[in-house]
């Protein structure tokens, strides 16, 4: 400061002070130049890199569930589509108290604690910020209308309408077609993450799971623009889901109404098939279930009363039910053992009411036999041996038989396995042979094992769909058709390379065998007014009346034991104990259009009780057409 | 050349319009150059609001009451300033005083003041105005270059009430206190050896700085160097102002069409981030357009000042308008990763009307000083 005057010096401090604004005018100069540079490096040497930053900031890719391919009848009847219900969601971001929100929603809308319990389980794994988690699925109109006066006061509550399955035809078709549920945890890490985005429902049972992969289509995308919150202002682009295949079915409605209404209150199954093609008609289990109850989530109570009710309403009787086919097993016996060269159509036997092997105590008995009364059907060739169903006729056959070649004939007729094309859930009932016995039992096989087979039972068990091909196969005179319940679809299905095709058996037995057990198998229906245990063992039920050829057979299944876990009180006991009734039959007999099975659970003799269903579901079918002609 | 020689030579000087404004104590240029910073702000802020018509109106209402402060501010004589100075100066220390006892806090800063019948207010904002001219006060009657005794007082009139501001804690304010004051004493004709040795010691002490920073200053400053060590934290707001505003490019996206603000991820952006907006929607032309605009007020201010007949005068006028370019720096090279974050305004373009009426009301003094020619 040495320079410096003690008194002021006005010129000086002028010129000083202009030099020093001309100095920081230049430092205010370059500053400038500094942002400039700086917003020069910004907007046009880093330009791509920060527009792009900020594309991947508001634009983001969201998937679009396709919509489910609808599935038909052959005649066009709709037996799953696509519905818009309206669903309860809430938005984490937007509840400051969830629990009190959950308490408040439970006076406008009906849910339960098992609701809450799945909602809450989804709410902690969302994967999106505000995306809205459901709480209810379907909303009733008041809920709605309840929800939509009190929007003020619930923030983070959404309606919104989605697309759900819904099966018009209800328990009719339930067991049919199977259904969808909703996609599980479970179900998420096994799926294509990809295709599944924006999918709710996933097919569990029946044709919707064969054909999940057409029916469900492919996703498609659209391109947002979202705020910071996550929340759509514009949508950018849209690639369009590819909807599912729409699906046709061998189904005839009218013949399923036919059916279940044959059966009425009773338990049990009725498959129709026509022979010349394979496809499935019908497909009946009785008591059934509407499908769509468990398309959005049943309530755990409902769940309860179903899967724990006595006539179990879940179990699929035609597809899984396994039982004794009783009899009806007899023209496979006949047919194996022609081929073996064990029988032939003029051998006879004297059938004196039972059957006991040489050396041996154990009486076999026929289904006439009863105590003090050993009649049995006297002279027995193989035709009447079938027409009265002869119990003797086969033990006796049956006693002849190699039980290994034998099993190998009646493989060949579908016992034992899966034939269908697309009935996946179908369960393979069993064909007994020494080997499986020694595994499952820990036992040798005993003679007495083949001559109880001989009559279908002891250890061989078949489902009511098997039992209805090998109907259509005899129908057939040996040329196999695998059952299926496709029709035809839109396109080509990706996804479904059919089995091959069965070996026919047709030249299992000569021509004429296959039209003498034919006949004989329409005298079970057609013979009749002859005298005492003349007439075939249906004539009375159905025969009298008939207005076209019919080729049956009847069974008898003796129910064994009760299974496990299960109590019945005493009168129910004897209830579940009586035997199952079986019949199988097609028509017209010379040239076969259908095909059928009917189970009756414990129905009583299969003439009785199962060939009236029998009947009335073949008249449905043939009646109009042969009217028509 | 005196300034009216200057007025006279610029197009359009001589219109009666001019010597009206004139008359009025309002220079045309530096006016027509606020205005233009105005009427741009305006334009980018309507933006900016989401075209919220009410917000913007209010803050229409808002500028328009800063420039009639500005009006009235340039109707009193500089010997007024002068001799109420040192009181504003002592009733701002009063009061920020009294803040530290009896202040209103708002997000974690006691900063406010609310006195009956006023609505709520900061002082600190009062003393952006009055440090500089209380420190040109002390300096009018006193030789200059200042000897060393009379810059300590000076200093310590700069030191305690910026000290007082720091403390509460508002650093950014604080900092610009510690600016006006100092463009006082630098205009005062210090030495610029000693300058260099104040830079010098400061360049040493700042290390020493971060000890006493608190834990948010400190997530600041490592912020400006990786704005990516916490993306979705500290460094959200300058990752997405940088994004703002190198997506914008030379030509913008377009007035409205900003998506980094339109959709939110630009926080701020009404407010100290604005300038991110205009960089997007009007891209680097839009950008260079508002700083020759605030070059324009430099100029005309730093001109101004030398036309000043005396010491108060002339500090006066050159450490406000240094001071108002001080704000515009910080502000931008804040928001475009050059500087920490600190709470600085964008000077007449973000949004609200406290610092539009500080501001004004500092040019309307300006003016004040430059066209009462008694002075």
């Amino acid at each position: 400061m040495a320079a410096s005057s003690h008194i002021k010096d006005p010129t000086r401090e002028q010129r000083d002070f202009t030099g020093r604004v001309i100095g920081l005018f230049l430092l205010a100069l370059l500053a400038i130049f500094v942002l400039l540079a700086r917003m020069i490096h910004l907007q046009v040497a880093d330009y791509e890199k920060y527009r792009t930053r900020s594309d991947q900031n508001r634009i983001q890719v969201q998937p679009i569930g396709p919509p489910r391919g609808l599935i038909f009848d052959r005649n066009g009847v709709l037996l799953a589509d696509n519905q818009p219900v309206f669903t309860l969601g809430l938005v984490a971001e937007q509840i400051p108290d969830l629990d009190r929100l959950i308490a408040e929603l439970h006076s406008l809308v009906e849910f339960d604690e098992r609701d809450v319990e799945v909602f809450k389980k989804r709410f902690e794994r969302r994967r999106r910020p505000f995306e809205s988690v459901p709480l209810k699925v379907v909303l009733s109109e008041a809920e709605i209308a309840a929800l939509a006066v009190n929007r003020f006061r619930l923030p983070g509550v959404v309606v919104e309408a989605q697309l759900v399955r819904h099966y018009p035809m209800g328990a009719l078709m339930g067991h049919a077609i199977g259904s969808v549920r909703r996609v599980s945890e479970d179900d998420l890490k096994t799926l294509d993450p990809v295709s599944y985005s924006a999918t709710q429902f996933i097919g569990k049972l029946g044709i919707e799971r064969v054909y999940e992969r057409s029916l469900h289509g492919e996703v498609g995308y659209q391109q947002v623009e979202t705020d910071a919150r996550g929340r759509i202002r514009k949508v950018l682009s849209v690639q369009p889901p590819v909807a599912g295949q729409n699906l046709t079915l061998q189904l005839d409605t009218n013949l399923q109404t036919a059916a279940t209404a044959a059966l009425g209150e009773r338990r049990g199954a009725v498959v129709a098939i026509d022979p010349r093609t394979g496809g499935i008609l019908a497909l009946v289990s009785n008591p059934g279930y509407d499908p769509n109850i468990f398309v959005t989530g049943v309530s755990a109570a409902r769940y309860k009363e179903l899967s724990e009710d006595r006539q179990m309403p879940l179990f699929n009787r035609a597809t899984s039910g396994q039982y004794a086919p009783g009899s009806t097993f007899k023209p496979v016996v006949a047919l194996c053992g022609l081929s073996l060269g064990a029988t032939n159509w003029d051998r006879t036997i004297s059938d004196h009411g039972f059957f006991r092997l040489p050396g041996q105590a154990r009486i076999y008995r026929d289904w006439s036999w009863t105590k003090g009364n050993s009649g049995g059907q006297g002279i027995v060739d193989l035709t009447r041996a079938i027409y009265r169903s002869s119990n003797v006729y086969f033990f006796e056959l049956a006693s002849r038989l190699e039980v290994n070649d034998f099993v190998k004939c009646a493989s060949k007729f579908g016992y034992g396995r899966n034939t269908t094309v697309d009935v996946l859930d179908e369960l393979p009932g069993r064909l007994p042979d020494p080997v499986w016995k020694r595994g499952a039992k820990g036992e040798p096989w005993y003679p007495g094992d083949t001559i109880n087979m001989g009559v279908g039972q002891g250890d061989v068990l078949a489902t009511p769909l098997q039992l209805a091909t090998v109907a259509a196969l005899i129908a057939n005179r040996g040329h196999w058709m695998r059952p299926r319940l496709l029709l035809s679809s839109d396109q080509a299905l990706a996804e479904w390379d059919p089995p091959p095709p069965m070996p026919d058996v047709t030249d299992l037995v000569s021509g004429s065998d296959w039209e003498r057990l034919i006949d004989a198998m329409e005298m079970v229906v057609h013979r009749g007014n002859l005298g005492y245990q003349q007439s075939g063992t249906a004539f009375p039920y159905i025969g009298k009346d008939l207005p076209y050829r019919m080729a049956g057979k009847s069974g008898t299944a003796q129910v064994v034991g009760i299974k496990q876990g299960e109590t019945y009180n005493e009168k129910e006991l004897t209830e579940f104990q009586r035997k199952h009734a079986w019949f199988i039959a097609f028509a017209p007999a010379d040239a076969p259009e259908i095909a059928v099975s009917v189970l009756v659970e414990n129905g009583g003799g299969g003439s009785a009780f199962a060939a009236p269903v029998a009947r009335q579901v073949i008249d449905a079918f043939l009646v109009p057409k042969l009217a028509a002609r | 050349m005196s300034s009216r020689d200057f007025v006279r030579s610029m197009p359009g000087g001589g219109l009666p319009g001019v010597r009206r404004l004139n008359n009025m104590h309002l220079d045309p240029l530096m006016l027509l150059a606020l205005l233009g910073v105005i009427v741009f702000g305006l334009v980018v802020l309507f933006s900016a609001l989401g075209r919220d018509i009410s917000a913007f109106d209010g803050q229409v209402v808002r500028v328009v009451l800063a420039l009639a402060i500005m009006v009235i501010a340039a109707q009193f004589e500089p010997g007024f300033y002068l001799r109420w100075t040192p009181l504003l100066y002592g009733v701002g220390m009063v009061m920020l005083v009294a803040v530290i006892f009896a202040g209103v806090t708002v997000k974690g800063s006691q900063r406010w003041l609310e006195l009956p019948g006023l609505p709520r207010f900061q002082p600190s904002e009062l003393m952006k105005i009055a440090v500089p001219l209380m420190v040109a006060w002390y300096f009018n009657d006193r030789p200059l270059p200042p000897r060393l005794g009379h810059l300590l007082v000076a200093l310590a009139l700069i030191g305690a009430p910026a000290a007082l501001i720091a403390i509460q804690p508002d650093l950014g304010t604080g900092i610009l206190v510690v600016a006006a004051g100092l463009a006082v004493v630098v205009l005062s004709g210090l030495q610029w050896r000693w300058m260099a040795l104040a830079a010098l010691a400061a360049a040493v002490a700042a290390p020493g700085l971060w000890y006493v920073m608190r834990d948010y200053q400190r997530d600041r400053v490592l912020t400006l160097f990786d704005p990516e060590r916490d993306p979705l934290g500290a460094g959200w707001n300058i990752i997405q102002s940088t994004t703002a505003i190198g997506s914008g490019g030379v030509f913008g996206k377009g007035l409205f069409e900003g998506t980094q603000s339109n959709l939110d991820f630009l926080p701020e952006g009404q407010t100290d981030f604005i300038i991110a907006v205009v960089a997007e929607e009007l891209g680097l032309i839009g950008v260079i357009t508002l700083l020759m605009l605030y070059l324009m007020i430099i100029a005309r201010g730093l001109y101004m000042a030398t036309q000043a007949r005396h010491t108060f005068g002339r500090l006066t006028v050159g450490s406000l308008t240094l001071t108002f370019f001080v704000y515009v720096f910080v502000n931008i090279a804040m928001v475009s990763g050059l500087l920490p974050v600190v709470g600085v305004p964008l000077p007449l373009v973000s949004y609200g009307g406290t610092s539009a009426m500080t501001l004004l009301a500092g040019f309307g003094i300006v003016m004040s000083i430059h066209t009462h020619r008694g002075w």
